[in-house]
């Protein structure tokens, strides 16, 4: 029963002047598996999502990588590790077409002297890789691959950010709040999504405060407290009440 | 399971009508989302249209080979500033010193011939890089200090002209000196018929200019990088974009086809002067601004510049033809100013 965890941090610390984020805080994630990371506002889960994903540099503490230590300077450099996140905003410029928006910073160029030369883009290419990504998901309802971000419904823009990070992530995908902006029906086509990465084999780390939704799709839940993981719950052995309470501090973890 | 079940025929049902909607999109609906598609359509529409009425109103006077292409020779300046300024409005900036670095870089191909005495196209190359220098400036500034381009961008025009008067000693080099000394610096004001159109090859340097920078602009990364960088540069170094080097090589290029507008503008009035191009600032802006270029960045096309500098061009030369007194000419464009961002936010609204 000893797994290997494909990621894993130990003993991160980060401050803010005088202000903690991370308090010695230790992380796992194992292949294959959805893992939700719960936690009350200013918990710290930003900072650890962000010292895991390159966005910040933890002051202390090591993050593996399929057990190598890695040291992210950049969300560039996590990327390149494999690791894809998915951010709040999305990330996505709204003008341009959902091909433009897959490939952005990763374009191909087109074979011979016009990809050399003139540094042009393969698009048939990326429209086929595009279009072939988002049917995988389940989400050819978008007829125009060539179509403006900005005319994409809030779920289908989710959808082409998560079909991005599962086309690119190669080891890990971190959702940050998936669901945060959407609509009962839309937030049901990502969980759909979610499980569907997930049974790609690729695992997930899901941040969400939206407790049914987190249920529903994670394997193991992380409960972020004061800048530390105060215990990992098992959602079929616990109860969203005892997530609340841990989350919140009105209830202490036995094993502690 | 079963509440589930049914939970599912009814997102597939309201998705069912959705795309039903979508469908029936009216006349309305599908001229706005064909203008979105197209940015560059509204201004070729009004080119068009402007032609004909002065062709109709005007005859063979307006209607000939050599009028149309008189209207090429004397946009090409503002053409060429235009195209420059279309790229840093496409990043969301906005570039106040082009004028400015036209100016200094002729002063500089100029004065470098005939105070140093050095070979033309060496004086030519260093214009070149000093205008592409400036650019650098500008773009170090708006994207490593974080300044706003306006401001960058107005400071660099006052520092830029006045080191201009300062350096030149607000004085002409003759068109005759240059003609029979550097006749380098006028080439592209060189001039060749075919058939009673007259073009130069700054008109022709024009046109491949805007040819080019479209091409890039649609077909390479780097083009698709400037409109992301315009659209939202948070997302657009998110998704992997090196923002600073694309601001920076933005403003860059702009700098060096300012000077390439500097080169054409010795060529076009002949001599040297640090007094000329004075209203290349606010011409280029509205060449911008009418070829249907968002000033908030990221959409437009550089197409849309080039018709939008033709149509100042095209009335311009229609009302002169037509005897009309020159303030109609700025009165007409500040209308088609200001219907030119009107119809940009109309397009807006699609994403709404």
């Amino acid at each position: 029963m000893t797994r290997q965890p494909i990621l894993s941090a130990t003993n991160l610390v980060k401050r803010y002047g005088r202000v903690t984020a991370l308090d010695h805080c230790d992380f796992e994630l194992f292949p294959g598996e959805i893992l939700a990371v719960i936690g009350d506002n200013g918990a710290g889960k930003s900072s650890l999502i962000k010292a895991i994903s390159g966005a910040v540099q933890p002051d202390e503490g090591e993050v593996f990588l399929e057990g190598k230590k890695v040291d992210f300077q950049s969300p560039m450099d996590a990327r390149a590790a494999g690791i894809e996140t998915v951010y709040q905003t999305l990330a996505m410029s709204p003008a341009l077409s959902i091909t433009d928006n897959m490939f952005m910073g990763r374009e191909i160029r087109k074979p011979g002297w016009r990809g050399k030369y003139l540094r042009m883009l393969d698009r048939s290419a990326m429209e086929k890789f595009a279009r072939q990504k988002l049917s995988d998901l389940g989400l050819m309802t978008i007829q125009n691959i060539n179509q403006a971000v900005e005319t994409l419904s809030g779920g289908q823009r989710q959808g082409v950010a998560v079909a991005r990070a599962a086309a690119f992530g190669s080891k890990v995908i971190i959702l940050d709040e998936p669901t945060a902006a959407l609509g009962v029906k839309e937030s049901r086509r990502v969980l759909e999504l979610i499980l569907d990465v997930r049974a790609r084999g690729i695992p997930i780390i899901l941040i969400s405060h939206n407790m049914p939704h987190v249920f529903e799709v994670a394997d193991r839940i992380h409960v972020h407290r004061l800048g530390k993981r105060l215990t990992v719950l098992d959602p079929k052995e616990h109860t969203m009440s005892d997530a609340v309470a841990y989350m919140t501090g009105a209830k202490e973890p036995v094993a502690a | 399971m079963t509440q589930s079940d049914s939970y599912e025929t009814a997102i597939n049902r309201v998705d069912k009508v959705a795309e039903f909607e979508r469908r029936k999109r009216g006349f309305v609906g599908t001229l706005q989302h064909l203008l979105h598609v197209n940015p560059a359509l509204v201004p070729l529409i009004v080119l068009v249209a402007s032609i004909v009425v002065f062709g109709l109103l005007l005859g063979s006077r307006f209607f000939s080979p050599f009028a149309l292409t008189l209207i090429l020779q004397q946009v090409q300046i503002v053409g060429i500033v235009a195209a420059a300024q279309s790229l840093v409005i496409l990043t969301a900036g906005i570039d106040l010193s082009v004028g400015a670095i036209a100016v200094i870089s002729s002063v500089i191909m100029g004065q470098f011939t005939f105070r140093y005495g050095l070979p033309p196209e060496i004086a030519v190359a260093c214009g070149l890089l000093f205008g592409t220098a400036i650019g650098c400036v500008n773009g170090w500034l708006v994207a490593v200090m974080k300044l706003p381009p306006f401001i960058v961008t107005l400071g660099m025009w006052q520092i830029v002209l006045a080191a201009n008067f300062l350096y030149s000693a607000n004085e002409t080099i003759r068109s005759q000196d240059i003609q029979a000394e550097a006749p380098l610096l006028q080439l592209l004001g060189a001039k060749f018929e075919i058939g009673g159109a007259v073009f130069t090859v700054g008109v022709i340097f024009m046109v491949l200019l805007v040819v080019g920078l479209a091409f890039v602009l649609r077909h390479t990364a780097w083009g698709r990088h400037v409109y992301a960088v315009g659209d939202d540069p948070e997302a657009a170094q998110l998704s992997g974009v090196n923002v600073r080097a694309t601001l920076i090589s933005v403003y860059a290029l702009a700098g060096l086809i300012c000077a390439f507008a500097g080169w054409a503008l010795i060529g076009r009035i002949g001599s040297v002067s640090p007094t000329s191009g004075q209203l290349l600032n606010i011409e280029s802006i509205t060449a911008v601004v009418i070829g249907g270029i968002s000033l908030f960045g990221g959409r437009g096309s550089i197409l849309g510049t080039f018709f939008g500098a033709l149509i100042v061009g095209v009335f311009t030369l229609g009302l002169r033809l037509l005897g009309a007194d020159a303030q109609w000419t700025y009165l007409l464009i500040g209308v088609l100013i200001i219907a030119a961002v009107a119809v940009d936010q109309w397009i807006r609204k699609v994403s709404a």
